[in-house]
């Protein structure tokens, strides 16, 4: 059983929590040029690594927030928990964020707006 | 559909000597049983090889199987981390049924059924396939009316299944209450009478014994640690028993596909979960079925030992460790608990998971990929043992021919990009 430290709540058992999978997962804009190919590694592809793994967790029979978590997926040991919109702050979460084939996909790059062209 | 002219693969061991009978039997017990010869050779990896099968489970064995014996491919090995079926082969609840909704799926599912029915005839090894019936109960009227659905759309594609009502129920399962006052009334059911169940170790043993028997080699405790190409074409793969050359690698891994295929750059839809199963302590026989529950999510069936036999569905978060949370076994307990009040006094004996490569469709990957000569059959999820000689037959052909048979052919990866998903979570019942 995990015990579980909602950001809200406080520490509490996983059977209060639903997992919401991977998570940093971003929508492509809908102007994207991407190929169905491409649009499917948004869509259906998802990280699954033998280690540490970030994904979205709901306090379903709590307060209902989401919120992010680095877990080790051999040990389950929770390295840390921080908020929807932000990065890891742990060496390990920081790491996993990168080691994300995701990051380099060109559904991520196709989710940031092009840069304003300053004058 | 399966087709017609299906070739079994049971062409007779080619060592006469190690065929199994009962002379062979009689043979052996007059000499008290010591001098029965080992099932498999333990081999060493060759230089190089002309397939590589990556996983010794029931799907990798029965892969390379296949491909010696109908496509002649002989000089392949089959490498496995651990040792034989010692991952999801040995961990499931060995269920075995066709019964499934959309005509892809019965296609697969069939074809493997099919396989099992003489399986151990084929294999000359007893994996003790029991059609003992799968009998899939319902508890409200609105499911009631959704199984008729899948009942006739099962039926239209050639696959038995019959409607029962709860006095029939009880006819088969006198243990089970059909009152309509509990908490989840037996309002129906229907049953699958060529389903049922088969011992899974031996299922693995049988294919490695008669894999090896055609010259495959199976080595154990080597780790796929890279795999080697060139350009877009596969040259071999990195063990940790050295490089081993060879144009084609088929990876049938379950949990660890996604490990795999990180190592050739592929994106696959896999979340790998535990799904844990559990048995009682053994008891006198008492249910000579599988039964089956979506609404109260649990299948029970008993073993040829008397342990009563339990399985529920996935824990709710990926891992790699075989073992699984405790909510999910105390679910499932009280859901059995539920439908069979008599199991509250029987004790838990074991309890185990195995890692899972759920897809997002509830439907396997067979599949080649953008690398030439690296095959994937994975996605299985909760449903791998049932199809493991189907699996293993097609993905054979698929090795073999470099391209996906009409069976295989809709379970490609391109179905994530083109949308045409084969989505049986809702289809396909409780433990597909």
């Amino acid at each position: 059983m995990l015990k579980i430290k909602c950001p809200i709540c406080g520490n509490r058992d996983e059977t209060e929590f639903s997992c919401g999978g991977e998570a940093h997962i971003a929508r492509p804009l809908v102007d994207n040029k991407l190929t169905d190919k491409a649009f499917s590694e948004y869509l259906f592809m998802r990280d699954n690594p033998k280690g540490i793994f970030l994904e979205r967790w709901c306090h379903t029979s709590g307060c209902r927030r989401w919120f992010n978590l680095a877990r080790d997926t051999i040990s389950h040991e929770i390295i840390e928990v921080y908020p929807i919109g932000q990065m890891p702050k742990t060496a390990k979460g920081k790491k996993s964020y990168q080691a994300n084939w995701r990051r380099r996909s060109k559904a991520e790059a196709a989710s940031k707006p092009a840069k304003r062209i300053v004058k | 559909m399966a087709n017609k002219d299906l070739d079994r693969g049971s062409r007779a061991l080619t060592q006469k000597s190690k065929r199994y009978s009962i002379f062979s039997l009689a043979r052996n017990a007059a000499s008290y049983h010591q001098n029965w010869q080992q099932a498999w050779r333990h081999a060493e990896p060759k230089s190089a090889y002309d397939a590589v099968i990556i996983g010794g489970g029931g799907h990798g064995l029965a892969t390379a199987y296949y491909l010696a014996n109908i496509h002649g491919m002989t000089k392949i090995a089959v490498i496995e981390k651990g040792w034989l079926g010692g991952g999801n082969t040995g961990r499931n609840t060995t269920i075995i049924r066709s019964n499934y909704m959309w005509d892809e799926s019965a296609g697969i599912y069939e074809h493997a059924l099919k396989l099992w029915e003489g399986l151990s005839q084929d294999l000359n090894f007893n994996v003790m396939f029991s059609q003992r019936g799968v009998l899939t109960i319902t508890h409200s009227e609105h499911e009631l009316k959704g199984m008729s659905r899948r009942v006739h759309a099962i039926r239209l594609n050639g696959i038995d299944s019959d409607i029962l009502t709860p006095a029939e129920i009880k006819k088969r399962v006198p243990t089970i209450n059909i009152s309509p006052d509990i908490r989840y009334p037996v309002m129906g059911g229907f049953v699958q009478k060529r389903g049922g169940t088969a011992r899974h170790d031996a299922v693995a043993w049988g294919y490695a014994r008669a894999a090896d028997d055609l010259g495959v080699d199976i080595i154990q405790n080597c780790e796929v640690i890279g795999l080697r190409r060139n350009g877009s074409q596969i040259t071999g793969i990195e063990t940790s028993k050295g490089f081993v050359k060879t144009p084609k690698v088929g990876c049938v891994v379950a949990g660890h596909s996604s490990v795999v295929a990180d190592m050739a750059n592929i994106r696959l839809p896999i979340a790998s979960r535990p799904l844990q199963a559990l048995v009682s302590e053994p008891i006198k026989p008492i249910l000579d079925t599988v039964i089956m529950s979506n609404a109260v999510h649990m299948y029970i069936s008993q073993s040829d030992k008397g342990e009563i036999v339990l399985g529920a569905g996935v824990d709710k978060y990926n891992s790699y460790a075989q073992t699984g949370s405790w909510p999910v076994p105390e679910h499932m307990a009280a859901a059995a608990v539920d439908l069979f009040p008599f199991l509250s006094r029987l004790r838990m004996l074991r309890q185990w998971g195995g890692i899972v490569d759920t897809c997002p469709d509830a439907s396997p990957i067979i599949s080649k990929t953008d690398i030439n000569g690296l095959y994937f059959n994975c996605g299985w999820g909760t449903g791998g043992f049932k199809s493991t000689p189907g699996s293993g037959h097609i993905f054979a052909d698929l090795i073999a021919h470099d391209r996906p048979n009409s069976i295989a052919l809709p379970y490609g990866l391109k179905r994530f990009e083109t949308g045409y998903l084969i989505d049986e979570h809702g289809a396909a019942g409780v433990a597909h």
